[in-house]
């Protein structure tokens, strides 16, 4: 029990050492967001009206990374640096509604804005003040959902 | 020379691969998953959780990790954005420029045109609209179909799952149909 306790502590602990690095690690993906243009206003209309390849050929080539190495994790079963073996939680389909309506709507609002959630973050940080607003009414969203989420189809 | 090399804007097979590899980076430090919408959640939880039950969670333990990435993208997001900022107008294909150009873009420097995206648009029904109801619908959308560009668009398709493949097919059918149809409404 007590072992079992003093485990979990110095996980815990461990867990706090490693803040910095999701710090830097979110450093990066920020630049990469603008210095890649992924917070573009413009790219993400250029996308959405089918007048350029540019995001495509971000998300292929990122796909084209990220899926063979999560597959080659998982088979491994890799464990990572705090420990505990690389699992990807599955997202539960059941019918499937949830993803489509909720896909849609956060489709609308991407339009809107031009920005999902990650630049949305990124232009507060590049000086865009106003995108804090935006931000603002996306956790009132959040909260609204949480608030409709048992009336709601999933 | 240098200094002109870091303000360029980077090609996709710079910034495709780098955003894969955060995404790896995160599953291999601490078997996280990579995922922006659910700090819009767990910003609900420690601020304003209500009665609600899908706030009560312990987000310090599920998002903490999570709420310091995001605040390490707003870091990010001034170095890219600030310090290493591009000084050219952005280069999109002359297809998509003349095509916002008919929206009424003249301005293509910076990230977000400077018309549209200011504080005095608050002002317009329309800047509130765009802004507000914009931020709303992305905050409620995500939560609702569980994951953004980020958690659906890369995490959920690298790992092969169908929800992901609805919800990716869902906002790109109505982010397209808003920005043909809706948006010039929206911009006076």
């Amino acid at each position: 029990m007590t072992t079992a306790t003093a485990t979990t502590a110095a996980l815990a602990r461990f867990r706090e050492r490693l803040l910095p690095a999701y710090f830097l690690g979110g450093v990066l993906f920020g630049v990469v967001l603008t210095k890649g243009e992924l917070a573009s206003w413009f790219r993400i209309q250029e996308a959405l009206r089918f007048k350029g390849p540019y995001l495509y050929e971000v998300f292929a080539s990122a796909l084209a990374v990220a899926t063979p190495a999560f597959t080659w994790l998982k088979r491994h079963r890799v464990r990572s640096l705090a420990g505990e073996v690389i699992a990807i939680p599955p997202k539960a389909l059941g019918g499937g509604r949830r993803y489509v309506y909720g896909g849609l709507i956060f489709g609308l609002g991407w339009a809107f804005v031009g920005a999902c959630p990650g630049p949305l973050f990124a232009l507060i940080g590049a000086g865009v003040g106003v995108m804090a607003v935006a931000c603002l009414a996306a956790v009132a969203g959040t909260w609204v959902y949480g608030y409709l989420r048992p009336r709601l189809p999933h | 020379m240098i200094g002109e090399l870091l303000h360029r804007p980077w090609p996709w097979y710079v910034t495709g691969p780098l955003l894969g590899l955060v995404a790896v980076g995160l599953l291999l430090l601490g078997n996280k998953p990579f995922g922006i919408s659910s700090n819009l959640r767990h910003l609900c939880a420690a601020c304003l959780p209500g009665d609600l039950a899908y706030f009560k969670y312990d987000w310090r333990r599920a998002g903490l990790w999570n709420l310091v990435f995001v605040a390490g993208v707003v870091a990010g997001g001034f170095v890219g954005g600030v310090l290493l900022e591009n000084p050219h107008p952005v280069a999109l294909t002359s297809q998509a420029q003349a095509s916002l150009v008919a929206l009424g873009i003249h301005d293509f420097s910076g990230l977000v045109p400077r018309e549209l995206f200011n504080w005095h648009v608050l002002l317009s029904v329309r800047g509130l609209l765009m802004v507000v109801g914009g931020g709303f619908l992305i905050g409620f959308g995500t939560a609702y179909a569980g994951g953004c560009t980020s958690g659906h668009g890369i995490s959920g398709l690298a790992d092969l799952q169908l929800p992901s493949l609805l919800a990716v097919v869902s906002f790109f059918a109505a982010g397209a149909a808003a920005s043909f149809l809706l948006l010039p409404l929206l911009i006076p």
